[in-house]
């Protein structure tokens, strides 16, 4: 591997390959070996396997997913069920879809490998309802793999049996969080349970239940194949190992999927990757790993892509889905933006999130018609402070929170130009502007 | 080239769903779904989306039959479709055609491409087109950012679209 960053592909290893899909292909590639060596171990072997890897969960929260596994309680006379989430809802993020349409065989591959780590015989995959190709693509997947005798009873004659069901989404970015997910599952609507019990003691069904991302369980395969120090040693930092599916969009030359070792610099991906900012502009800011990590403004440019560094300079790693914007973005627009989206998605269970995030876009919109007031910004501070830290039950008051104190932190004079040349407010109209018409309750 | 390649959907006239009943292939299908989960209950998403292949949008009388058959309350199946958005409660046109306007989108063009759907079709998004043929929605994330700007028409997705793009494809469409 050099330094430079391009390393021979592993999850996207099929990329460009003729019928890159078909089982065939995947055999041809020595797929389904890691399943053969992993069903000949013992379930703790291949635990403590990934355990040392130091695999961390892709999805956004980089968790140990060794870790994870060992949450599920061994002794409980219940089914265990493993859901695979390919909900993929982050904004920025675009890496699972790639997976799944490359190499679906790799993520079936991974799901029967974790299934048999934490004794599950039933398994989920659980894709938003947008990606009906993709979930078309999964279920071919499924029949071949039964086919061969890698899925149904009595897997390989190891005795092993597993099940693996597609089941669709239908539209709620929410379905994303693990116990939403885990609520649509069983047919509700898709809002967040309060955790503690945690999904692995009490998830779907009330049994013991671990979620895992698209991209972690397509890394376990390789972890099994070729051991977990090999993985470890993948990635520049300790602690951020492995290899990273970087999701590239917005004002860059060539957008996409890259597959990187863990920690090559944010400079690396948007000038060297990504062909670097469009022509005759230049980096304003990025964010770094799906909407709702705080923005970073072009100066951080070369921290690495992992989840410490990130960490330390006051964003999140997130899904490593980075949004690039340049000079010519407004930024209390990409704010509003932003916010049309928290608000639209917020599941309406808590106070602070549902209102708080159609308060934010209401003042921000207001703000960019011109009619912005002085104390605006500090009630924009309040909310961000109140639907965070805790004040809800899932992570999205904290996801909606973050692109507003960190937009608020970098750009501030932005916001303060519009407020400067605001004009009065017309005569008799509330704060919240008049609803124009249709259906939304803010007439959008 | 051609750049379309999706079929209009059939979407059954209101009249027509005022009381359903699933037919021998349809049943099939929902026992298979009942197959696997431990609970009736979750099978609730995919007999939805079934009826929604079927007869085009999910009426009252749609929700009834459906919650007869799972032995559901009808307002839990209300209450769960109406928090989905892919769900349509209403007769949509042939075509939705659905664009993404979340940020990637929008810093690529994704607001020119709304521009000129209402333009030419002279409706806002939410709204159906009088011929029926199309319905127009500005959607949330579509999770392919790095295509950007995004179009689902249906079930398909249309990627690194233009305004020339757009114009081709609503000329195609069958």
């Amino acid at each position: 591997m050099t330094a430079g960053g391009a390393m021979k592909p592993i999850l996207l290893r099929a990329r460009g390959e003729d019928k890159s899909r078909s089982i065939s292909t995947y055999l041809r590639m020595g797929g389904y070996g890691a399943l053969k060596k992993a069903l000949i171990m013992d379930p703790a072997g291949v635990r403590k396997e990934v355990k040392d890897s130091g695999l961390r969960g892709r999805g956004g929260a980089g968790f140990p997913t060794g870790v994870k596994w060992g949450f599920v309680p061994q002794d409980l006379p219940k089914p265990k069920y493993l859901i695979c989430n390919a909900d993929e809802s982050e904004p920025g993020t675009f890496k699972d879809r790639a997976i799944i349409h490359t190499d679906p065989h790799m993520l079936i591959e991974g799901i029967i490998i974790s299934s048999y780590a934490i004794d599950a015989h039933v398994a989920y995959i659980y894709i938003r309802g947008e990606f009906w190709e993709e979930a078309r693509i999964l279920e071919k997947a499924i029949a071949e793999a039964r086919r061969k005798g890698y899925l149904g009873t009595n897997i390989l004659r190891t005795g092993f049996d597993l099940e693996i069901h597609v089941h669709r989404g239908a539209g709620a970015y929410i379905c994303g969080e693990e116990t939403a997910l885990i609520e649509s599952i069983e047919g509700k609507r898709g809002q967040p349970r309060l955790k503690p019990p945690f999904p692995a003691v009490v998830g779907v069904f009330g049994c013991p239940t671990v979620v895992n991302n698209v991209e972690t369980l397509a890394c376990v395969p390789h972890i099994i194949e070729h051991g977990a120090a090999w993985f470890a040693a993948i990635g520049r930092n300790e602690r951020n190992s492995g290899p990273k599916l970087y999701g590239i969009s917005g004002h860059v030359r060539r957008p996409g999927v890259y597959e990187l070792p863990m920690g090559v610099t944010f400079r690396e991906l948007i000038y060297e990757h990504a062909g670097g900012i469009r022509e005759g502009h230049e980096l304003k800011a990025f964010i770094p790993g799906g909407s709702s990590c705080p923005v970073l403004p072009a100066d951080f440019v070369d921290i690495p892509a992992d989840f410490d560094s990130v960490a330390e300079a006051g964003s999140m790693f997130g899904s490593g889905g980075l949004i690039v914007m340049d000079d010519s973005v407004d930024m209390v627009w990409a704010l509003e933006n932003l916010m049309t989206f928290y608000s639209h998605e917020s599941c309406g269970q808590c106070t602070p999130c549902r209102e708080g995030s159609d308060w934010a876009l209401d003042i921000l919109r207001r703000i960019r018609r011109g009619y912005g007031r002085p104390e605006d910004l500090e009630t924009l501070e309040r909310i961000s402070r109140y639907a965070s830290q805790g004040m809800t039950i899932c992570p999205l008051g904290d996801a909606f929170c973050g692109p507003i104190s960190s937009f608020l932190k970098h750009f501030r004079n932005e916001f303060e130009d519009y407020i400067a040349k605001a004009k009065p407010l017309p005569p008799r109209t509330t704060p919240v502007l008049p609803v124009r018409s249709g259906r939304g309750r803010f007439g959008i | 080239m051609s750049l379309a390649r999706t079929q209009p959907l059939t979407i059954a006239p209101p009249e027509e769903l005022l009381e359903v009943s699933f037919d021998d292939g349809m049943e099939e299908i929902i026992e298979e779904h009942l197959r696997h989960y431990p609970t009736r209950q979750a099978a609730l998403l995919p007999v939805l989306w079934l009826c929604q292949e079927r007869w085009g949008w999910l009426s009252a009388g749609v929700l009834r039959a459906v919650a007869r058959r799972l032995e559901l309350a009808p307002a839990f199946v209300e209450g769960v479709v109406t928090f989905y958005t892919m769900y349509q409660t209403a007769p949509p046109g042939k075509y939705l055609l659905q664009v993404c306007t979340t940020l990637s989108c929008a810093l690529c063009g994704a607001s020119g491409l709304l521009e000129r759907l209402k333009e030419k079709l002279g409706i806002d998004p939410g709204e159906t087109t009088p011929d029926g043929r199309f319905t127009l929605l500005g959607v949330q994330c579509l999770g392919a950012c790095g295509e950007a700007p995004v179009i689902q028409v249906n079930n398909d997705y249309y990627t690194d679209m233009t305004t020339e793009k757009l114009d081709q494809l609503l000329d195609e469409l069958p």
